[in-house]
């Protein structure tokens, strides 16, 4: 074999090898989606709650720490939904249950479906809190006007980190797309003024990831 | 590891390429617009790289010099706010994705095979293919500034959900010119990979090879490995904004967050595609111009791979401040400053190089000494933003763009600059006028100082960065780096000037163009002709 045919065949492995790589890399990119999500439900680090609803844990409660928990709602353009809190902050021991009320109103005069997203700051309170029931587990729906309150009950685990003394709830409001309904789709499309057949896709594909999975 | 190949078949597609060119005499190239069209040939294209470059480099400016005419006072003068945020997020596309990448690429193209002593590059057709690519994706990327609700808007970084959910219509385009470029980087890499690997002169070993070389080698591995990440990332953003997915939307179960941890694993390594490759060309003329060898030749291919790993563990410091635990703070703000040492390494072997030597100051020394110091004030500030409380001021400031500005364009761009009036005696046979390049020199680096020094000061006192408008107090600082850049600006019309003149005629250059010159590419006549060691040459080790 003379050197150019040598190269001819070094440069076909070359070749092979670097392709292998990039996709390794192109479907590694898409590995670390669900390794990101794992990673953080293990860690609570992006403040993301356990969904489901958890039980009590009697270990008696420390009433020697008072943890200030507060409260934010927001709302979101594509849902004509109101949400408020009772109250904007409470104080609560460690290992006490505390219930506190949340209210949705619809300001509309249709029925549609929203979902209440929760996140907790700081993260690392995030695997300390325990939900036993809680609006966020599922998705709602609401009828025109309707006016809804349901309690959040929650416990802080007692080994709540030393140094956190103040943990922060929020929860944000999303549109749920449902096709059956087509109030709600009505509601998309005034989110979505892109064209007509790619906001029914996703409706579509949305609504069964919602469907599908809790989050 | 790949299975080992059977010596047969030959890779046809090469073959021929290899026969057409090289054995039986040189067909006539087609004429006009066609020859280059067409053209395979390693010089050519790395002609096509440098000018699409340029041109790009100018497209560029202008973006950036509408903004800074925008920020020449306090107030909304001249431009609109949403407009003004297209000009900054095309202006850092533009400049990283059609500017610098494709300008290190064309040097790759002349150079590695010249300094390797190779025919050609491995994969000739596929060169043309990649670099015809970039005009297409770019004509793309700009159309979109004239689409209904205009082009990108979002920063060049292009964070979720303000490029998903908020993002302009035109998006989708965006997304496609990106994917374009990325092919052809990624074809470069493979086509630089294969060439390095395969087709060096007979007894150049890897540590034989010049210094440009390697780091381009290891630029291109960088490549491999981050542009399909990247890929990936506009892939999910456009299955978010087109097909109903929630990567990056928190309200299908997605997460924002995750956008920038894959944006910057690209992106950290993205940095040093642009900046290694001037490492090789500055570690190419400080010892031609001291007339020493290159003091720890070793140490500098080993600096170069270190940095190059280290670049995969250091992305969150661009994202201190999204919440991150302080484990992950501390492991990526002490990762961070490790990467100052292999880059110290490397100042350091600059510096000792000139040491003792007898130095003469030509254009292209001067680049290079410019950006040995420009360069590592860039990496100082670097190292200020690296400490993770610091930078939860610094963050989003002027004084990030003071930093990423002081390694890029007296870095990156001082470099290519650098190369070019180096290597122009190889590509046109003469001299570019030395005196014009010297006030090209001394103009640049006032301009570029002018510009982005007052941006440290505006950044330390709290300007945020992409405003159109700002409080009063930072009027001062503006209105000096406005100045500056249209001074940096208009002498770069300067560099164009020496680069036509220098085609068209001059003083003659021989084929050892420098007196210190050692590398394989002086062998051949000055101007390098069409095909160029079809046989390959003897390679003598020089003593590194
Ligand atoms: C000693 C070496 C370096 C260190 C320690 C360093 C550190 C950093 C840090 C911590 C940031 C994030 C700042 C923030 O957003 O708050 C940053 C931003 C940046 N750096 Fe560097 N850097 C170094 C070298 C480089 C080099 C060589 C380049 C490119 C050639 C570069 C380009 C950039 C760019 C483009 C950004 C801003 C990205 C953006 O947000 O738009 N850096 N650097
Ligand atoms: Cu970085």
């Amino acid at each position: 074999m003379d050197r150019r045919e040598q190269a001819q065949v070094g440069v076909r492995r070359t070749v092979i090898r670097t392709l292998a790589v990039l996709v390794g890399m192109f479907a590694f990119a898409f590995a670390l989606v669900p390794l990101y999500d794992v990673f953080c439900q293990i860690t609570g680090i992006n403040g993301k709650v356990d969904a489901t609803a958890q039980s009590i844990v009697h270990e008696g409660v420390d009433e020697s720490r008072y943890i200030n928990v507060q409260f934010i709602t927001r709302g979101s353009p594509g849902l004509p939904w109101q949400m408020s809190v009772e109250t904007r902050q409470m104080s609560v021991h460690p290992g006490q249950m505390a219930e506190v009320d949340f209210t949705f109103t619809n300001n509309s005069h249709s029925e549609n479906w929203g979902r209440a997203v929760p996140s907790v700051s700081p993260s690392r309170a995030t695997t300390h809190l325990r939900k036993i029931s809680c609006f966020c587990f599922e998705e709602q729906q609401l009828e025109g006007d309707e006016r809804l309150t349901i309690p959040l009950v929650f416990q802080l685990a007692r080994d709540l980190p030393e140094d956190i003394n103040t943990i922060t709830l929020v929860y944000t409001l999303y549109p749920v797309d449902r096709v059956i309904q087509s109030v709600s789709l009505d509601n998309a499309l005034q989110s979505n003024t892109l064209n007509d057949s790619q906001s029914d896709l996703r409706n579509d594909l949305k609504n069964n990831k919602v469907v599908g999975e809790t989050i | 590891m790949a299975p080992k190949l059977p010596p047969q078949p030959p890779l046809q597609h090469s073959n021929t390429a290899v026969a057409d060119s090289q054995s039986h005499g040189h067909a006539a190239p087609p004429k006009g617009i066609l020859r280059w069209l067409l053209t395979t040939n390693h010089k050519e294209i790395g002609s096509l790289y440098l000018i699409f470059s340029l041109t790009m480099f100018f497209i560029g400016g202008i973006f950036a010099l509408v903004v800074r005419a925008e920020l020449f006072q306090p107030g909304l003068q001249l431009v609109e706010p949403e407009f003004f945020n297209q000009m900054t997020t095309m202006h850092g596309l533009i400049m990283v994705f059609a500017a610098v990448m494709p300008a290190f690429t064309g040097l790759a193209n002349w150079m590695i095979p010249l300094q390797i002593g190779a025919p050609d590059m491995a994969l000739p057709r596929l060169n043309n293919f990649s670099f015809w690519l970039l005009p297409v994706a770019f004509t793309l990327l700009l159309s979109t500034l004239f689409m209904p609700g205009g082009g990108p808007n979002f920063g060049w970084t292009f964070y979720a959900p303000l490029s998903t959910t908020y993002a302009p219509p035109s998006t989708t385009f965006f997304i496609l010119a990106l994917h374009i470029a990325g092919i052809s980087s990624i074809l470069g890499a493979i086509n630089i990979i294969a060439t390095i690997l395969n087709m060096r002169a007979p007894g150049m070993r890897l540590m034989d090879m010049p210094l440009f070389v390697w780091t381009w080698l290891i630029t291109a591995f960088l490549l491999i490995a981050v542009m399909p990440v990247l890929a990936g990332v506009i892939t999910m953003m456009l299955m978010d904004i087109n097909f109903g997915t929630s990567f990056f939307d928190a309200a299908g179960g997605g997460d924002p967050v995750l956008f920038q941890h894959l944006f910057w694993f690209f992106g950290h390594p993205e940095v040093y595609i642009m900046i290694l490759p001037a490492f090789g060309i500055v570690s190419a003329i400080i010892p031609t111009f001291a007339r020493k060898p290159l003091f720890g030749y070793a140490s500098m291919v080993y600096a170069t791979a270190a940095i190059a790993l280290l670049s995969f563990l250091v992305w969150a410091h661009h994202m201190f401040i999204v919440g991150l635990p302080l484990v992950a703070e501390l492991f990526f703000m002490y990762s961070t400053m490790l990467i100052a040492v292999p880059t110290g390494v490397k100042v350091f072997n600059w510096v000792t190089t000139l040491f003792r030597g007898s130095i003469s100051f030509e254009s292209p020394m001067l680049f290079s000494l410019a950006f040995v110091v420009l360069f590592t004030i860039g990496g100082f500030s670097g190292l200020m933003l690296a400490i993770a409380p610091a930078d939860f001021q610094y963050h989003d400031t002027y004084f990030v763009v003071a930093h990423f500005h002081y390694v890029l364009v007296p870095g990156a761009i001082f470099a290519i600059m650098a190369g070019v009036y180096y290597w122009l005696p190889k590509w046109t046979g003469h001299y570019p006028n030395e005196k014009l390049a010297q006030w090209h020199f001394w103009f640049s680096i006032i301009g570029v100082n002018l510009t982005f020094f007052p941006m440290h000061f505006a950044g330390l006192a709290g300007m945020p960065r992409r405003i159109p408008d700002y409080a009063l107090q930072f009027a001062d600082f503006n209105l000096l780096s406005s100045i500056g850049a249209f001074f940096f600006g208009a002498s770069q019309l300067l560099f164009v000037l020496v680069v036509i003149l220098c085609v068209r005629g001059g003083k003659k250059a021989p084929a050892k163009a420098w007196e210190g010159a050692e590398d394989l590419e002086w062998t051949v006549p000055s101007p390098a002709p069409l095909h160029t060691f079809e046989t390959p040459p003897v390679f003598h080790r020089a003593s590194h």
